[in-house]
């Protein structure tokens, strides 16, 4: 007898023995289990008699996830967890650049003119590879080891749950899953990783508005673009002691105003090509527990801050190599970097942007994290370039100043440029991890297509909406 | 089986359990058991993964963190145990991926015992989880989790009470403060070897007619599969309408199970016993 046919013996026979068992088995049995289990909890659950008389948890639970309180007191919490990395990241910060870039790079430099080094070996690993490492390694360490720290504590305490309970109801609205929210939460980290936890969800409907809408949430990589953009550029309009606030107060109006576009997005998904009801789940509102502080940051800063800042420097390397091949590579009057710098340029401007900042966003495409320190470098490049022919080197006025401020003065910003660059990093397609794991989740070429170009498309369609009324206005 | 440790005098003892733990966190090439660590989502399993393998795997205070499963090691008492940490499911009758790496887990992959970590301060819904893991498992520990959250909401949780109505060993914890888990290792240990049985609850509240309808079924299924582990599941699980398991069975997968070559070679192909 081959295993086919003993296989469809046995299932003949449970075809004719299902009838006889009752015609709701599936409930029948899930009420002997929920019954049996109901049995023997009650033996062996007792209360002590004296009932706490102030339930600290449900206080809590009350405040934080109240009709009218909820949504402000999430707000507050965040922006105070910004402001906290963004004061705290500003002493920091100015040290390490003042370290790996003042004074290594340039003894480093030095000592290479000493040993008659090439110049093209020297630019390429200490102006390329070298300074992409010290820009990724500056610009980013400090907020990270802020950063995150304090979220996960949060996580830890039993917040995150009430962000979900929060957004549920708005999220139901969409047509999408109310897991989403947790799924999202996670996407404050990682997207890749979200993508992952979108398993959670059981229906591939709402699972997929879930996969193609979590790029909105802004992760580790972008982060410290959004911070850094904000503390020079919107921070740098109030008074000095409002500064950090204020600066604060714009990196929470981008990430409020990503979880619009995730609402907006899985309305429109739900309500086009990915049609259906939403469908019910209970959320589960776990005990506080009191966060294990030094162990919480030693986690913190062992798995996900040295983690990302590892990733962005493998990715810093070759994109530095890249930059600096670009820009010193001469086909016909100029650099590779400039040809396509030059040719974007105006459509860079339409957008708000620049040709720098476009070029940028495509050497960036592997990591996120790096998308300031390539925007950093190829202005310095570039500068330098167009600074040479007056004889006045930009590279000397940086190396006395070295505030990261200078450099994008040089490179022809404005406040617009600054807006846009925070709206463009939060619309744009995921990094390649996400992608990939976008692919690996679904085995969709279309949905992997979509999830990558939907949020670009948007990105330059809001871009470019933003500077039209800026201009008209101001 | 590791012959290299010599166990005389007090390494030979119970009683010198904590010191004779080894974390071998994922540096695992052969090992003599597999336990399976199963539970409602957010009771503590990633708390006491890490624990006994001395891995920090990240563990957050919500639900649905982990959702592929997680593995590491220890050793203890001369044998080497290899550690699976589940996603957290609420049954494993639901069709969601997570749950099904799970189920498909505790079901094809065999493993040695099986402990399910379940939140003292919400023990009913928690046994469901626990009654259906003990239908097809007949070596299982419960690990009574978070009970000093229990003791602060003013809960008594008689353990033994619970153990006989189990019948299977119940060992109290708190693992965040590391309460619980030397016994919970010991115990673990003794199911594994064989040293303790387990005589497993099983359902007792079905009606006449499920119970008729089971039991006909239970005869066919192990006409032909004598050696079969869980007949008594597999039944319910074809009466339900599983489209897993009625692949498995037209397959003749499941005939692999009861020749203990099950289908997930990743994590299975060493396990003998």
């Amino acid at each position: 007898m081959s295993a086919e046919n003993r296989g469809e013996e046995i299932l003949s026979e449970a075809a004719a023995v299902r009838w006889e068992a009752g015609p709701n088995f599936h409930d029948s049995l899930m009420e002997t289990i929920y019954t049996d289990a109901s049995q023997v909890a009650d033996r062996a659950v007792s209360r002590t008699d004296e009932q706490p008389r102030f339930d600290l948890d449900r206080t809590i639970d009350r405040l934080v996830t109240s009709r009218w309180l909820g949504f402000p007191m999430m707000l507050a919490i965040l922006t105070v967890v910004f402001w906290l990395t963004i004061e705290g990241a500003n002493l920091p910060s100015g040290m390490l650049a003042t370290l790996l870039i003042d004074n290594i790079h340039t003894t480093l430099k030095a000592g290479s003119a000493e040993l008659g080094i090439p110049w093209w070996l020297d630019g390429f690993l200490l102006d390329g590879v070298y300074l992409a490492m010290a820009w990724v390694i500056a610009v980013m360490l400090p907020p990270m080891a802020i950063f995150f720290p304090i979220f996960t504590l949060l996580e830890d305490f039993g917040y995150l749950p009430r962000v979900a309970f929060n957004l549920d109801n708005l999220f139901r609205k969409s047509g999408a899953h109310g897991k989403q929210a947790l799924t999202m939460s996670m996407g404050f980290g990682c997207n890749a990783a979200a993508i992952v936890s979108t398993r959670v969800i059981d229906s591939p409907r709402e699972r997929l508005i879930a996969i193609v809408t979590n790029n909105f949430a802004l992760c580790n990589g972008r982060w410290p673009t959004q911070i850094l953009v904000a503390s020079i550029f919107i921070g740098g309009l109030a008074p000095q002691h409002m500064a950090g606030l204020v600066s604060a107060g714009a990196v929470v109006g981008i990430a409020v105003l990503g979880i619009l576009l995730t609402f907006v997005v899985s309305w429109a998904l739900s309500n086009t090509i990915l049609k259906g009801e939403a469908s019910a789940f209970s959320l589960e509102l776990p005990p506080y527990r009191p966060p294990r502080v030094l162990q919480t940051i030693y986690t913190s800063i062992i798995d996900r801050t040295l983690i990302v800042l590892w990733r962005a420097v493998i990715f810093a390397v070759p994109a530095g190599a890249v930059i600096w091949l670009s820009s010193n590579i001469i086909v016909g009057d100029a650099s590779l970097a400039e040809h396509f710098i030059n040719f974007t340029h105006p459509f860079g401007l339409l957008l708000g942007l620049n040709g720098v900042i476009l070029l940028a966003y495509v050497v960036a495409i592997p990591a996120n994290e790096i998308v300031v320190p390539t925007i950093l470098m190829l202005t310095v490049l570039s500068a330098k370039m167009a600074g040479m022919g007056e004889g006045a080197g930009v590279m000397f006025e940086l190396d006395s100043e070295t505030t990261t401020a200078a450099i994008f003065q040089a490179g022809g910003w404005t406040l617009l440029t600054a807006v846009n660059l925070m709206l463009f990093s939060l619309i744009h397609n995921p990094c390649s991890t996400t992608i990939y794991t976008i692919w690996k989740e679904t085995r969709s070429a279309k949905w992997t297509t979509i999830s990558a170009l939907l949020p670009v498309g948007m990105g330059f369609v809001v871009c470019f909406l933003v500077a039209q009324v800026w201009r008209l206005l101001m | 089986m590791a012959t290299e440790t010599t166990a005389e005098g007090c390494e030979a003892c119970p009683a010198h359990h904590a010191g004779n733990l080894i974390k071998l966190g994922v540096n695992m090439s052969n090992w003599d058991y597999v336990v399976a660590l199963a539970g409602n989502p957010n009771t503590g399993k990633s708390t006491v993964f890490n624990a006994l393998t001395g891995l920090r795997q990240h563990t957050g205070n919500w639900p649905g963190k982990t959702v592929v499963r997680a593995e590491g090691g220890f050793s203890f008492g001369g044998g080497r145990y290899k550690l699976v940490d589940l996603p957290g499911t609420y049954s494993l009758l639901s069709t969601s991926l997570d749950e099904e790496v799970a189920r498909d887990f505790i079901l094809f992959g065999q493993p040695d015992v099986t402990v399910i970590v379940v939140d003292a301060t919400r023990l009913e819904r928690n046994l469901n989880l626990v009654l259906q893991v003990l239908e097809i498992r007949d070596r299982a520990v419960v690990c009574l989790n978070l009970m000093d959250e229990a003791k602060r909401h003013g809960l008594q949780i008689d353990d033994r009470r619970l153990a006989r109505d189990l019948g299977v060993p119940v060992v109290p914890a708190a693992a965040r403060q590391g309460e619980g888990i030397p016994l919970l290792i010991e115990t673990l240990a003794q199911v594994a070897t064989g040293q303790v049985v387990c005589k497993p609850h099983r359902l007792k509240n079905e009606t006449p007619a499920m119970r008729k309808a089971i039991d006909r079924l239970v005869a066919k299924i192990e006409s032909v599969y004598p050696d079969l582990p869980n007949i008594r599941w597999v039944a319910l699980r074809l009466l339900e309408g599983d489209k897993r398991i009625i692949e498995a069975v037209r397959t003749g997968e499941l005939g692999d199970l009861s020749r203990g070559t099950p289908g997930d070679p990743g994590t299975l192909s060493e396990v003998t016993r």
